[in-house]
């Protein structure tokens, strides 16, 4: 780089990137990471007394204990770990379907269309990525809304025969994270298998193995980096989406992510929204690191 | 067990090109039969024809006497050894043997005995825990063959599987597979481009050009009778001389030529199509008087000592340029560079052959 753009540009560059890395990156989370063990107090008590650091901002979500029944028995449980419970567990549904799309076309990119054909495919798949996401998951409600085009379809077909409420529970939220990221499951495992010789299907099939071993036995496990990393990406998109569960949530339903933005924007405590990013961050981490442990996938294979 | 297969008036279209043009031949159970030709004529088409994974555009194939339209590679009782092998490198080498009685539910116990044993057969035991990167490419290419013979076919097929090994290896590979292939008693369909391998291993060759099948023959037949000039060429060196053939008396026929009249061979099908006269360098004698028939006055240009003969190339007036080999039994003496020789050769030796049949 140094021959190539000369001693001052070079400073300029990594200048530039030293700023960006340290104001925009490290700065502001060392800030919120520092925020979150202090409480949140009146600007004039900043720096009293009472001033230290401790974890009650973590603890908070302890507090306010809700109803809920699990196999036909009540339990009582933090509203809080209740609402990370159900983000973590539909992020995971999300993941799955979106592994469940992404998975056949894929396969079918790589290994079967007709490489001439591939590029409008590709263009097919990136057009709604020139829309913003707002406009996108603002279209999804508008499809799915009582009186909205799905329905309209749907009763004039005769597959059903009222209106369906669709954004109810996490449907919605669902339905538009899967929306949203599926691309992110997509692209890695197409580059997955189509770096899978052709001739190793064709071996197996050719020893007899039926098409739904074939990709147990040989695709799954050559493609598992581009998956394991497809579903890393869309677990982590989906559980820190903030967008989607805004606009396309219902009533009933409540992304960790919200409370989070509850705390900084309703209450204005940035120190317990800190904790609860914090928070967000190490356990997903933690769950992801648990999953790829399970999975035998390492950090490696995914930065491939 | 091991089946015959026949090739009914086989072709195969991709698109307008014909790459497998009315292809009929009929292999005998056990036999190991050899699809010889030069890169892109067709030779994997036909393979992959048989093992399923394409269909012909037309004609039937037979696979122990039964039709095998339709069928998928998975119901076919053959058994592919890919070009570039295609083991898979996830597993270990025993589970990779094992993989066609995995899919036929064999338990594990069965699977592992199983492997070990196709291991010592093709002589590397000790070999089943390693992963297939372990292994050099001699070792890789015996795993690729137990790992078809595992699920017992009743047919090998082999598309160039030795042409990534180096020479010294490849030889041995040769004797090896040619002893598995006895061993076993199955069917081999071997294909390569390499007429020495051909040659060395089969039972029969079927030298193909273009999509076509030029001769079928036992390997001996292929060398000494060429039924054609690609088959002559393509198989060994020739001489080759343009000229115009005269009628023909008792097999033989006249020959005239820019060096001369000339007389060779020449059979009923190419009787009345223009031909060339082929002959082989190591049927081709260089003596000092001329010799009874078919002799033309040469100069030395280069000689090379190949050890167990020498090899000769000299110029005609008209300036040809002939290649003659002398056998080394000892005494042969070598030609000096400029000598005056004359290069003769038997008229049962040489053959009036036409060009390759090709697609019309
Ligand atoms: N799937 C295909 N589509 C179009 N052309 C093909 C296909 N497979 C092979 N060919 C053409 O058919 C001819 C024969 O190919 P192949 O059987 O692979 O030759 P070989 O194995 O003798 O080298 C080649 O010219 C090749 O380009
Ligand atoms: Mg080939």
């Amino acid at each position: 780089m140094l021959r190539r753009y000369g001693s001052g540009l070079t400073l300029l560059i990594c200048l530039l990137v030293a700023f960006w890395l340290l104001m925009l990156v490290i700065v502001p989370n060392i800030t919120l990471f520092e925020q979150s063990f202090r409480p949140y107090l009146p600007v004039t008590e900043i720096g009293g007394p009472r001033d230290v650091y401790s974890l009650d901002n973590f603890l908070k979500v302890f507090n306010g204990d809700t109803q809920i029944t699990l196999f036909g028995r009540s339990f009582a449980i933090p509203v809080h770990v209740l609402t990370f419970a159900l983000t973590i567990l539909y992020s995971i549904l999300v993941t799955l379907i979106c592994f469940a799309l992404a998975y056949p076309l894929a396969y079918y990119m790589a290994k079967i269309v007709n490489p001439k054909t591939l590029p409008t495919l590709l263009l097919l798949l990136f057009i709604p990525l020139w829309v913003s996401e707002v406009l996108r998951a603002f279209a999804w409600w508008i499809i799915l809304a009582l009186k909205g085009p799905l329905n309209s379809l749907l009763l004039f077909t005769g597959v059903i025969d009222k209106p369906v409420r669709w954004i109810v529970d996490y449907n919605g939220v669902v339905i538009g994270l899967v929306y949203t990221y599926v691309l992110f499951m997509l692209f890695p495992i197409y580059n997955a298998v189509q770096s899978l010789d052709t001739n190793q299907i064709e071996a197996a099939e050719d020893l007899g193995a039926p098409w739904w071993k074939i990709h147990l036995k040989i695709v799954m496990p050559h493609a598992k980096p581009g998956i394991a990393s497809g579903a890393v990406m869309v677990f982590m998109l989906s559980a820190g989406s903030l967008l989607v569960p805004s606009i396309l949530g219902s009533t009933t339903s409540q992304w960790f992510t919200q409370t989070i933005d509850q705390w900084f924007k309703d209450a204005l405590d940035w120190n317990t929204a800190s904790a609860y990013a914090l928070l967000l961050l190490i356990l997903c981490t933690v769950f992801v690191s648990l999953a790829m442990w399970l999975f035998k996938v390492k950090l490696s294979d995914i930065a491939k | 067990m091991s089946a015959g297969i026949q090739l009914d008036d086989v072709c195969c279209d991709f698109g307008s090109f014909r790459a497998v043009d009315h292809a009929t031949v009929d292999i005998k159970p056990g036999e190991f039969f050899s699809f010889l030709g030069p890169s892109g004529c067709g030779k994997t088409t036909i393979l992959r024809m048989i093992s399923g994974f394409i269909e012909p555009t037309s004609g039937v194939i037979r696979i122990g006497g039964q039709d095998v339209k339709g069928k998928r590679p998975n119901q076919r009782p053959t058994a592919l050894i890919f070009q570039n092998l295609a083991l898979f490198p996830l597993m270990p080498i025993w589970e990779n043997i094992a993989f066609g009685l995995e899919m036929r539910g064999v338990d594990k116990a069965a699977r592992r005995a199983k492997a070990e044993e196709l291991l010592r057969l093709v002589d590397l035991p000790g070999a089943a825990d390693k992963m297939v990167s372990q292994l050099s490419g001699g070792q890789k290419q015996r795993v690729a063959i137990a790992r078809a013979l595992a699920v017992e076919p009743s047919v090998m097929l082999l598309d160039e599987p030795l042409s990534a090994l180096d020479l010294k290896l490849r030889q041995h590979m040769r004797a090896e597979l040619r002893a598995i292939q006895k061993r076993t008693g199955v069917t081999f369909i071997y294909i390569t481009h390499d007429q020495g391998e051909a040659l060395a291993m089969s039972d029969r060759v079927g030298v193909m050009s273009q999509g076509r099948i030029q001769q079928i023959a036992d390997p001996r037949e292929i060398y000494n009778n060429p039924v054609n000039g690609f088959v002559a060429s393509f198989v060994g060196e020739n001489n080759i001389i343009d000229g115009t053939a005269g009628p023909a008396a008792g097999g033989l026929a006249g020959f005239d030529t820019a060096l001369g009249g000339l007389r060779a061979r020449i059979s009923p099908e190419a009787l009345g199509r223009p031909v060339k006269l082929y002959v082989r360098p190591e049927h081709t004698i260089l003596t000092e008087a001329p010799g009874p028939e078919n002799a033309v006055p040469v100069t030395v240009t280069e000689v090379s000592f190949e050890g167990a003969f020498i090899s000769v190339l000299t110029q005609t007036e008209t300036g040809k340029v002939l290649a003659a080999e002398i056998r080394n039994d000892g005494s042969a003496t070598v030609p000096a560079i400029g000598a005056k020789l004359y290069a003769s050769f038997s008229a049962e030796r040489a053959a009036l052959l036409p060009d390759a049949t090709v697609r019309g």
